[in-house]
Parts: C-alpha cells; sequence; structure tokens
C-alpha cells in the first residue's frame, strides 16, 4: 500500500462507496428490466436509504482520510443527510413527472445519484482538488439532467445555458484557485490556513479570495451571478430544478465553508466584507424580482436566490453559532423548497404545463390536501411561524445580530416582509379563485409520501427544533475546531 | 520563486513566436497558382461523391463518441503502468475497480443498444 | 395542563378544517363551541388554582418543550399564567365562548362548507390569542401575534368574493405588518440588551436599572414595542386598517376586532411594565398617543353613517383610553378598562349584527330607525351596552373609565385628563345618536322609483356575503321589510349571547369597584404582581388611591369622588346633546352640520388619513415597485401582472426583469462584469 493510504481509508468512505456501487446497480439494472418499469424508482430508494445507513457508524468520527483529501466529520456528516433527505425526496417526486414526460427513469436516476456523490464529496472535501472533483462530478450530472426532457424547448435551453456559464464560472473559480495554490504552495485547506498565519495581507491572495467567491456564489445563485438561475430553474424539469435548488446550493455551500472558514480563516476580514454586500444585494434583489414573476418555477428561482442571501448571512456572521444557523435553515430550506416544487409536479398532467400561477388557482377545491401543503410551504419560506421557516430565519438573525451585524438582520426581517406578498400570492390564488384549468390534477402515492414527509417537517421543526439544533450544532463546532481557525478566532 | 516561471515564459515567446513566424513567412514566399484539384476539400487524390455538407446517421456520433470515452479512460493506464512497481497489489485492484466501473458503462451501452447499427 | 387550554380551540381548528365540508353545520358548530367552551372550563379551573396561591407567589408555569437553543439563547415553549394572563384567558374564552354560540345562528345561511371554514378561523384565532396572553416569553408570544394577525386577516376576507372584503383584509394585513416590523426589531434589541427574552427575566434584569432620564436603550426597546402595540391595536398612525375591518362578519369584528385582538397591544404593553415604567420617554409618548387617539377617533365616530363604523372608531378610542391608562403608569386601570370595554364593545358589535340580521345586511343608519318596538331584546341589551360605554354610573364602563380618568389626573398629566375628558363627552354623544337613529323615531321608508342621493355615498356591501348579494341596490333592499312587516328579533342563540353579555356589562365592573366607594379595587390589586418584580421597587404608580398611608388615600378618595362625580356630569350631558340632536330636533342636527359642513366633511372622510397616505406612502411605493409590492396580494392586481407586465412599466421589479434577456452571452458578461465589479471596489478601497 502506497504511503499515506491505509485500509481504514476505505471504511471511512464507505457511503461514497456504497453509493458508487448502488449506483452501478441500477444501471445494471436498468438495462435488465423493461423500458419505463417503475421498480427502478425502489432500487434508487433502497441505494439512498443504504448510503444513509451507513452512515451511522460516522456519527461521531472526526478523521482526514486519503492523504488528507476529505474529512469524516459532523459537518460532512450533515450535509451528507441533507442530500440523501434531498435525492429521496426528489426521487419520490420524479417518477410522476417522468412517465407525463415520457423520459426514461434509468439514466435519470443514475445522474441523481451520480449528482448526490458529487454533494457529498464536496461536504466532505478539505483539499481544493478533491473539492473541484465533487463539485464537477454534481455539475456534470446537473447539466444533463437539466436537458433531460430531450423533445422540450425550453429543457434543452436549460441544459446549454447552465453548461456555457457553469463553465465559465468554473474556469473563473479554478483560477482562483490555482492562485491560492500558488501562494500557499498547498491544495490542503487546513494546512493552508497554517501557511498564512503571521503573513501580511497579500494583494494576490485577495485577487484569490474574489475569484474563488465569484465561482462559488455562481453555483449558489448570488447576485450578480444569478443571471443563469431562473431560465435555467424555469426550463429544467421541475424535480430537476427541486434537487438543483437545494442540493446543488446546499453542497456549494458546505465548499465554501470549508474553503473560506477552513482554509482562509486569516482571510476573514475580507471574505466577510464580500459576502456582507453580496448577502443584502443578493436578498434584495431576489425578492424583488420574484414579485412580478408569473410562472411559478421562476418565481421559486428567484425566491431561491433571495434565499441564498438569506443563508450567506450565516457565513457572514461565521461564528459557530451562525453556521449552525445556516445548516439549520439548510435543511428547513430543503423541505419548504422540495415540498413547493413537489406540488408543481403534481400540477404537471398530460394537458397542462402546470407551472405557471394561474394554473394554482382553485386547487383548495380540487386538491384541498395539496393546497393546505403548499399553504405551509409559502408561510415557511416567508418566514411566518409556527412553521420551521419562522424558525431558521429567527436562527439566522439571531446569529447575524449576535456577531454584531444588526443591519444585516434587519435587512433581512425587511426582505422577509416583502417576500410574503409574492408567496402569499400563491395562496390566493389556489384559496381565493374558483376558476380552474384543465383535468383535475392527483396525487400519486409517491407524491403524497413527499409532500407528507415535507409538510409533517416543516410543521415539526417549526415547533419543535430543538431535535435538530444539538446536531447542527456539533457540526458547525467541527468546523471551527481545527487548531489554526480557533486560534485566529 | 518568479525564477521558477522563466522556462514557461520562455515556451509562451518560443510558441507564439513560431506561430507567427509561420504564418508570416509562408504569406511572403508562398506562390498563388489555384487550380480545381487544389481547391478540393481533400486535397488527396479521392474525388469526393457528395456535397461535404451532408446528413450522417446519428449512430455515428453515438459510436465516436463511445469510442472517444473509451480511449480516453486507457489513458489513465499509462501513468500507472509508469508506477505499477511501487503500488504493487493495491494498484491492482484500483485498477480492477476502475476497469469494472468502465465495464459496467460498456455492458449497459451495449444492453441499450448504443452498439446496434439500425 | 395549561397547554390544554389553547390546544382545545387547535383540536377544533383541525377538526373543521379537514372534516367541516363533511360535517354538516350543526356538527361543525358543535365542534367550533365544544371546543371553546371546554376551553373557558379548564381556564376558570386554572384561575381557580391559580387564586388559591398567595398573592405573590401567583403564577403557574407550564414548560411545553425546549424550543429553540442557540448558545446562551434560549427559548422555551413555555407558558405562565399570572394574574394578568388570568384575567386574559377568561375574556378570551369567556366571551369567545358566547360569540361562538351568536354565531352559529349569525352564520346559519352560509354553506355548509362556508360554515365550517368560519369556525375554524374562529377556533384558530382562539387558539393563537391564548397562546399570545399564555407566552412566557417574547418569542412564544410572537407565534401568538402573527397567528392573530393571520386569522384575522383571513376572517376580514371572509367574503373575499366582495373586492371591498378583500381589500379590508390587505389593509389590515399590510398595516400590521409595518406593526410587526417594530415589534420584531423591539425583540431584537431585548435579546441584545438582556441577553434573554423570557418575561420574568427581562423584568428582573429592567428591575435592577434605574430609570432612564435620557432616550436610550429602553426607550428605544420600548417604543418600538409600542410600534407593533399601535399596528394590533389600531392606534394613531396605523389605526386605518381597524375601520376597514368591517368588512367581516359581525361577529368576527366583536370577537377579534372589538374584545380581545386589538387589545393586544394593552396587553403586551402590561405585560412588560416594568421596561415600559423604566422608560419614561416611551410612556409618555404612549401617553400622548393614547389620547390623541382617543379624541381623534371619537370626532370621526361622531359623523359615520355605517353603524358598525361607528363603533369601530368607538373601538379605536376605546383603546386610546387604554393607552392613555398604560402611558400614565396605572396599568392596572388599563387592563381594567380593557376587561369591561370587552364586555360591552362586544355586546354593542353584537347586538349591531343582530339589527343587521333582522335587516337583511343593511349597515347604514339613516336607513333604520325606529326597531326599538320591533326588536326588543336588541334594543335593550344594545341600551345596556350604551349606558356602559358612556360611562353612566353604577355600570361597568363607568368604574373602568372613572379609574383611568383619576389615575391620569392623580399623576398630573392635566391636559390628557381634559382630552380623556373631552372624549368620555364625546362617546356619550355618538352612542347615543346610534341608538336614537337606529332604534327611535320612525322606520325608514325607502323611496321608490328614484334614488337618493345618499344611496351613492356610504353604502356598504351586505354584511352577507352570499345573502347579501340578493340586495337590490337600486331602490328597495328586499327582505329590508317595509313598516308593518315584522322583524324578526335575535333568533336565541343570538339572544342568549346578547343577555349574557348585557349581564356582564352591567356587573363586571364591580370586581374592581374602587375605595373610594367603599370597595377594595379587587381586580388592580389581584393584577398588582403582574406589573412588578417579586422583591423590587413599585414602578413608580401614584401613592394616591392605595391603601395604607391613610390620610393621603382619604384627601385621595375625595378628589375621586370629586372626579367621578365631574365625568358623571359629562356623561350625561354627552347623553342630553344627543337626546337633543337625536331625539328630539332631528332637523337641526342636519342644520348644524350644514352650518360647520366644513368640519362636517372633514370629520366624515375621516380626516383624510386614509387619501393622505395613499398619497405619500402608497402612491410612492407603486411607483418603486409598481403592483408587485402594496398589492402584491390583491387579486386584481394579480390579473394585471399576470396579463399585462408589458404595461406595467416602471417597476423597479419590472426592470430586473428586464435585465433578464435570455442571453448566454450576456449572462456571461454579467458574471464577469461582477468578478470585475467586486475587484474594482477592493483595489478603489
Amino acid at each position: 500500500m502506497p504511503p499515506g493510504i491505509s485500509l481504514s481509508d476505505f471504511y471511512y468512505i464507505l457511503p461514497e462507496i456504497v453509493l458508487t456501487a448502488g449506483a452501478l446497480v441500477l444501471l445494471v439494472v436498468d438495462a435488465r428490466l423493461p423500458r419505463g418499469s417503475r421498480a427502478l424508482t425502489w432500487v434508487t430508494m433502497a441505494v439512498l436509504l443504504a448510503t444513509a445507513v451507513s452512515l451511522v457508524p460516522f456519527r461521531n468520527t472526526d478523521v482526514e482520510v486519503s492523504q488528507g483529501l476529505l474529512a469524516v466529520d459532523q459537518f460532512a456528516l450533515f450535509f451528507k443527510v441533507v442530500f440523501l433527505v434531498a435525492a429521496a425526496m426528489t426521487v419520490l417526486m420524479s417518477e410522476r413527472y417522468l412517465q407525463v414526460e415520457g423520459a426514461s427513469f434509468g439514466e435519470y436516476y443514475f445522474l441523481i445519484l451520480c449528482s448526490t456523490l458529487g454533494m457529498m464529496i464536496m461536504a466532505g472535501s478539505i483539499d481544493l482538488i478533491s473539492a473541484f472533483v465533487g463539485l464537477e462530478t454534481m455539475a456534470v450530472s446537473f447539466y444533463i439532467l437539466a436537458g433531460f426532457i430531450k423533445p422540450n424547448q425550453r429543457s434543452n435551453e436549460a441544459a446549454v445555458k447552465y453548461f456555457l456559464l457553469g463553465a465559465f464560472s468554473l474556469g473563473i473559480l479554478l483560477y482562483g484557485m490555482s492562485i491560492l495554490y500558488g501562494v500557499s504552495g498547498t491544495t490542503n485547506l487546513r494546512t493552508m490556513a497554517t501557511v498564512f498565519v503571521g503573513h501580511e495581507r497579500n494583494p494576490l491572495l485577495v485577487l484569490a479570495v474574489i475569484l474563488v467567491v465569484a465561482g462559488m456564489e455562481f453555483k449558489i445563485a448570488a447576485v450578480p451571478f444569478h443571471m443563469w438561475a431562473p431560465d435555467v430553474y424555469e426550463g429544467a424539469p421541475t424535480p430537476v430544478t427541486a434537487f438543483l435548488s437545494v442540493g446543488s446550493k446546499a453542497a456549494s455551500f458546505a465548499m465554501l465553508l470549508r474553503i473560506f472558514v477552513e482554509g482562509l480563516p486569516s482571510m476573514d476580514a475580507d471574505w466577510r466584507l464580500l459576502f456582507e454586500m453580496l448577502a443584502i444585494v443578493t436578498m434584495t434583489v431576489g425578492n424583488v424580482a420574484a414579485l412580478t414573476q408569473s410562472n411559478l418555477k421562476r418565481m421559486l428561482a428567484y425566491s431561491s436566490i433571495a434565499h441564498a442571501g438569506y443563508l450567506l448571512i450565516g457565513v457572514v456572521a461565521g461564528t459557530p453559532r451562525g453556521i449552525s444557523a445556516m445548516l439549520i435553515y439548510l435543511l428547513i430550506y430543503s423541505f419548504m423548497q422540495l415540498g413547493a416544487f413537489a406540488v408543481i409536479v403534481m400540477m404537471r398532467r398530460k394537458d397542462v404545463v402546470g407551472d405557471e400561477l394561474k394554473d394554482l388557482s382553485g386547487l383548495y377545491h380540487r386538491q384541498p390536501f395539496a393546497a393546505f401543503a403548499m399553504l405551509v410551504f409559502m408561510l415557511s419560506l416567508g418566514g411566518i411561524p409556527p412553521t420551521a421557516g419562522f424558525m431558521g430565519k429567527l436562527w439566522l438573525f439571531g446569529a447575524a445580530i449576535d456577531a454584531g451585524y444588526v443591519w444585516l438582520a434587519v435587512i433581512g426581517v425587511l426582505n422577509s416582509a416583502v417576500s410574503l406578498y409574492y408567496y402569499l400570492r400563491i395562496v390566493v390564488f389556489m384559496y381565493l379563485k374558483k376558476e380552474t384549468i384543465g383535468s383535475e390534477p392527483t396525487l400519486s402515492p409517491a407524491l403524497t409520501l413527499t409532500l407528507g414527509v415535507a409538510v409533517a417537517a416543516t410543521l415539526v421543526l417549526g415547533v419543535y427544533p430543538g431535535l435538530l439544533f444539538d446536531l447542527a450544532e456539533a457540526s458547525a463546532r467541527t468546523l471551527g475546531a481545527s487548531g489554526v481557525t480557533a486560534a485566529i478566532r | 520563486m518568479i525564477s521558477a516561471y522563466i522556462p514557461i515564459a520562455i515556451f509562451v515567446v518560443v510558441a507564439t513566436g513560431f506561430a507567427i513566424f509561420t504564418l508570416v513567412f509562408t504569406s511572403l514566399i508562398h506562390p498563388e497558382k489555384y487550380n480545381k484539384v487544389k481547391l478540393e476539400p481533400y486535397e488527396c487524390g479521392i474525388e469526393p461523391a457528395t456535397d461535404a455538407r451532408d446528413r450522417y446517421s446519428i449512430r455515428y456520433y453515438l459510436i465516436a463518441m463511445l469510442f472517444v470515452i473509451f480511449d480516453v479512460e486507457t489513458v489513465f493506464m499509462f501513468p500507472w503502468a509508469v508506477i505499477f512497481d511501487q503500488l504493487l497489489l493495491f494498484g491492482l485492484i484500483e485498477m480492477m475497480v476502475f476497469i469494472f466501473i468502465l465495464v459496467v458503462g460498456y455492458y449497459y451501452a451495449w444492453q441499450k443498444g448504443a452498439l446496434e447499427w439500425v | 395542563m395549561l397547554v390544554l387550554i389553547p390546544l382545545l380551540p387547535l383540536l377544533g381548528f383541525l377538526l373543521n378544517a379537514s372534516f367541516g365540508r363533511r360535517l354538516g353545520k350543526s356538527a361543525s358548530g358543535a365542534i367550533a363551541v365544544g371546543a371553546i367552551a371546554l376551553s373557558f372550563a379548564l381556564s376558570v379551573g386554572a384561575v381557580y388554582r391559580l387564586v388559591q396561591l398567595p398573592p405573590d407567589a401567583r403564577a403557574i408555569v407550564q414548560h411545553v418543550f425546549t424550543w429553540i437553543t442557540s448558545g446562551e439563547f434560549e427559548a422555551g415553549f413555555t407558558l405562565r399564567l399570572d394574574p394578568l394572563s388570568a384575567l386574559m384567558i377568561l375574556v378570551i374564552t369567556g366571551i369567545g365562548s358566547l360569540i361562538h354560540v351568536y354565531s352559529t345562528a349569525y352564520m346559519h345561511e352560509e354553506r355548509d362548507a362556508e360554515y365550517a371554514r368560519y369556525f375554524s378561523y374562529l377556533n384558530l384565532f382562539a387558539a393563537f390569542m391564548l397562546v399570545l396572553v399564555l407566552g412566557a416569553n417574547f418569542v412564544v408570544m410572537f407565534v401568538g401575534w402573527e397567528g392573530v394577525g393571520l386569522c384575522s386577516y383571513l376572517l376580514i376576507g371572509f367574503w373575499y368574493q366582495k373586492k371591498s372584503a378583500s381589500d379590508a383584509g390587505n389593509k389590515a394585513f399590510i398595516v400590521n405588518r409595518i406593526g410587526d416590523f417594530g415589534f420584531l426589531l423591539g425583540v431584537f434589541l431585548v435579546f441584545v440588551q438582556f441577553g434573554t427574552i423570557d418575561f420574568q427575566e427581562v423584568a428582573r434584569a429592567a428591575a435592577s436599572l434605574s430609570p432612564e432620564t435620557t432616550f436610550g436603550a429602553m426607550s428605544l426597546i420600548t417604543l418600538l414595542l409600542f410600534v407593533g402595540a399601535t399596528g394590533k391595536s389600531a392606534q394613531i398612525p396605523l389605526f386605518v386598517w381597524l375601520p376597514d375591518a368591517m368588512e367581516g362578519p359581525t361577529p368576527v369584528s366583536a370577537l377579534i376586532h372589538a374584545a380581545t385582538m386589538v387589545t393586544a397591544g394593552v396587553y403586551m404593553i402590561g405585560r412588560n411594565a416594568v421596561l415600559f415604567s423604566h422608560a419614561p420617554e416611551t410612556l409618555a409618548i404612549v401617553a400622548i398617543v393614547g389620547a390623541a387617539t382617543a379624541f381623534f377617533a371619537g370626532t370621526i365616530g361622531l359623523v359615520q353613517n355605517d353603524i358598525k363604523r361607528v363603533l369601530a372608531y368607538s373601538t379605536v378610542s376605546q383603546l386610546g383610553y387604554m393607552f392613555l391608562a398604560m402611558g400614565v403608569g396605572a396599568f392596572g386601570a388599563g387592563v381594567f378598562h380593557l376587561y369591561t370595554h370587552a364586555f360591552f364593545k362586544a355586546l354593542l358589535f353584537l347586538g349591531s349584527g343582530a339589527v343587521i340580521h333582522a335587516l337583511a345586511g343593511e349597515q347604514d343608519l339613516r336607513r333604520m330607525g325606529g326597531l326599538r318596538r320591533e326588536l326588543p331584546i336588541t334594543y335593550w341589551t344594545f341600551l345596556i351596552g350604551a349606558l356602559a360605554i358612556a360611562g353612566v354610573p353604577l355600570l361597568s364602563g363607568f368604574f373602568s373609565k372613572d379609574e383611568i380618568l383619576f389615575r391620569t389626573y392623580a399623576s398630573g398629566h392635566t391636559v390628557l385628563w381634559v382630552v380623556g375628558l373631552l372624549t368620555s363627552l364625546l362617546t356619550a354623544v355618538y352612542m347615543f345618536r346610534l341608538v336614537f337613529l337606529a332604534f327611535h323615531g320612525e322606520r325608514y321608508v325607502p323611496a321608490v322609483g328614484h334614488r337618493h342621493a345618499e344611496d351613492e355615498a356610504p353604502v356598504v356591501p351586505g354584511d352577507h356575503g352570499a345573502p347579501a348579494a340578493g340586495m337590490d341596490r337600486s331602490g328597495h333592499p328586499h327582505g329590508h321589510g317595509r313598516p308593518g312587516e315584522r322583524l324578526h328579533d335575535a333568533p336565541a342563540p343570538m339572544a342568549l349571547a346578547l343577555i349574557a353579555l348585557a349581564a356582564g356589562s352591567i356587573l363586571a365592573g364591580y370586581v374592581g369597584l374602587p375605595h373610594a366607594l367603599g370597595g377594595s379595587a379587587m381586580l388592580e390589586t389581584f393584577l398588582e404582581p403582574s406589573f412588578t418584580i417579586a422583591g423590587a421597587q413599585d414602578s413608580g404608580e401614584p401613592a394616591a388611591g392605595e391603601p395604607g398611608d391613610s390620610h393621603a388615600a382619604e384627601s385621595g378618595q375625595a378628589l375621586e369622588l370629586g372626579l367621578m362625580g365631574v365625568s358623571t356630569a359629562v356623561a350625561l350631558g354627552g347623553i342630553a346633546i344627543a337626546v337633543f340632536f337625536f331625539l328630539r330636533n332631528r332637523d337641526l342636527s342636519g342644520r348644524v352640520a350644514e352650518r360647520f359642513s366644513g368640519l362636517h366633511t372633514v370629520l366624515q372622510n375621516k380626516y383624510y388619513v386614509d387619501e393622505i397616505y395613499d398619497a405619500t406612502i402608497v402612491q410612492p411605493l407603486h411607483i418603486v415597485s409598481e403592483q408587485g409590492l402594496w398589492k402584491g396580494i390583491d387579486v386584481r392586481a394579480i390579473d394585471g401582472a399576470v396579463n399585462g407586465v408589458a404595461q406595467a412599466v416602471g417597476g423597479l421589479s419590472e426592470r430586473l426583469r428586464r435585465l433578464q434577456t435570455g442571453s448566454v452571452r450576456a449572462y456571461a458578461a454579467s458574471l464577469f462584469l461582477g468578478v470585475v465589479l467586486i475587484l474594482g471596489y477592493y483595489v478603489w478601497r
């Protein structure tokens, strides 16, 4: 065995191995089964479940593996749970959508699993190389997924746009990373943190920070690197949009935290200022632009841009409390965002595309449960108690105040007040309008399950968020625990 | 630190210099005599049967892409072969895993009919 | 078991919301009434246990679960019953039960599904309101605070087919968001300042500091909290939503917009009495805003012609009284008035509901008259309510209002006392104007075949959604019984509620009978522990009127008796004015109105406050974000946005939309530009 690698490394990356093997099995099964077999959904769910189970032994580990490429700690664990939950809900809501669109299951589920694998690697990476490999694994899968509905022009357009702009932003990111490597002489983030201690501020490093921020901001769709999001979100297949807006965003936040909090704590004055500005702009632009959207997917795209802005507040705060608030908010956000998209998936019927605001009118009279679920998600996205969204915002803004960024919290609160208008517009359409469009929307068992889980999670976490707290707090602490980071703080 | 980049700088200068030199030099000295054969797309002596802008079967691209993918993957085996004497059994297993994943992909493509020429 | 008190109505809500459509009216009504009545029974039990405890240890705390822990920030979902919340839950569940009963008859013409929807909202409201008053910290209170706002919004817009109703709902929602924003900021600052959000701990921390002499952190906190209170409790400048809120069903107006929710702001100040009494600057503002609102709303109430609007302005005015009391540090008196007001204002609203019910949706006072003989129960109960609110001795309103006026005077705010007294006069006048116009005189005979000019003016679309649609706008509303045709007095459930509330309006005041009249100010003594902190100094209330110093007490009592005489005279004088103008010489009142037509028009148009807000705030906002921001939830605006975004030019939102060209090159350029801009900023810095 070559130096630096031991057999135990394979034990620590067991979840990733299980997921990879599962994805391969899925391919083989898909090749053997007749086209359109629904068994694939359950194979995929089984793979995700097996991966989740394989996470269990690593509840309390905190080690570096593979010559310092990956860290297996609670921070990574928390994110892996978020990814798996998001992937599972995406898979559940995809079945119906793919059937209506007449697309095949096999490659689709395989790509979902691949992108999940990429995300898991991103969350665990403490090295620029592995982080980049994870990012690419995720991104390439998403480029294909975005264009998965081949006969649909919008879907094709979304894929091409996402690919071109994604490649462009990756170029910027890589440029920043190469400067980081050039200045520090290492790609390992934890080593990098020690290299810069005590050095005076290097202008080249500022450039690197800006470039890396730009590359990452593209992935989380923060203003002004957000332009792709509405177009891609609108064009991509709805479940893919859901997964893109949740999984990809969460993974990018994980990577962003790893790079800046673990790798560049000495530059925190610079990146905090940067994130502070970006957070304000992102929240505001996202919310204001969402006001006049008439397409649900576009509206949710802008809403997800705004949420990226809220989440950035946690990065700015940078304290363990801020980071734990971010983690919690990401999980909560996953549930409410995926739930909202599941409703839009339900609206897709043979005769209706179902992603326009007016398509929702009268939903309360046709599908009371779906309408109620959507109401919960909208209230939660808008931050109204007793939903989880309220708790999440409370924590985020509270952390900002705690860290001395009162002004940022004030802008956040103002923004969430603005956002209520477009969220409630959806409610108005569902509950107060009578005229309906097209055939009766129906819920499949899988969709009901998705909605049920999302509603339950949104409400339970809103009423009793203590469940999550310990895990998030412990996760946030592991991130800040590496010696240098703690010392600098 | 900076001195380490001098070879790269020289390389950049030489590469651009060569390209510019070639273009300028040939345009200065080449004779301009055209005839029909010389203007044909393929100057290899075979007469073009149809216009170059023709439709190709999509299969062609599929096979070509599969070829490229597997071709590129083999490239990874060269560096592996170079240090195989240090990696030994571990390296062998790793490469087997890698090839196994390729084989699954190959199997999948095969089963899905990507290799069949209809 | 405290948690069961809000849990039961919540359960009722869940039942009616999920199965209501299939249950039928009697079942969903029974569920709703049962839920709130059981909750009332539990409240009585809980309060009984509370009273058993020694006075200085009267608190029952139930920690339901740990809600949020985050560093040193900790908030449990904790409920706390103390004298103040005890009084509140009794009012909420007690009067709430009566209004639920009343509603079973009032809403009977609705379809089953709508009926269930109505009761589910009503129960949900009760649940949130109970959470609001039982919450032991700001976050729990905020949950209730937002929840009641949501229910209020849903209930105001209950007849959403009606444009005015959904507009009113939006207005209430938006105005309240402004207040909530202040409240939330206040809570943030409380946490920053004191490191806790538990009411008890905040009070303890505040008590350890000396009262602020200049405008400092505590003044800022309390001022922000007060901004929240002005939104919820309809005070200047955020009172505009409450009169419009009368678009909701009348029992809702009675419960939410008179008896309970709108008093949340008063309650919140009472709950943070220690904090507020350490911020004298804010208290002064509270007192002035309260007195100004009381007077201002009273003058508007004088000339309104819609029966419910008169009552709405009267509510605003009475809430002003309560804030006046809070502002002069007489927290007990303010809460006392809150409590008596809940009875007589609910009674008045339900009485007006009975009138509207009998007249099939008619709300214009000028089309009533002479109802005394045909609606005897309604008339007599309404009269009791009017006497109580006017402050006629021996009825509940007299004691509480008088206590406020006395405390205002005793604390040296003579000007505010005069304003209060004038408001008292106005109250008597407009209430008896209402009584005389509606119940005395001759029945209104609609002029057949030609439209009265006044038909145009303040005709408020019928209170009944679907049924009222049958009201013929062009001349004679049918069902608007012509003279000679018998009208139906309140049906049994409605009559029951009216009579019970009338009894309450008479008797409720005696629990707070002042020392001057041989009572023991029982209620205020009971409430006292809620406004102070155990073992700490008193919050600086005037000593007069308190037992102990017998000499001071005696002179205080003499003063109190004197002031009582003055206010009694004022109340009776007000009634006399009303008798003169609206019973004996109706023509004269018209002439007076003509004589002072300028003033009359200003009053009739409510000082143009809505128009001023529209011009200074609404229109500019419209321009900034066209239809999106202000009328975002307006159905009309949605259609506009969906159909004709192209026409809507100039909005910020629209500009952002324009930027989204769809061109990949433009996007890539913006990406690059973003990097360059950021880089430029860093270089420039």
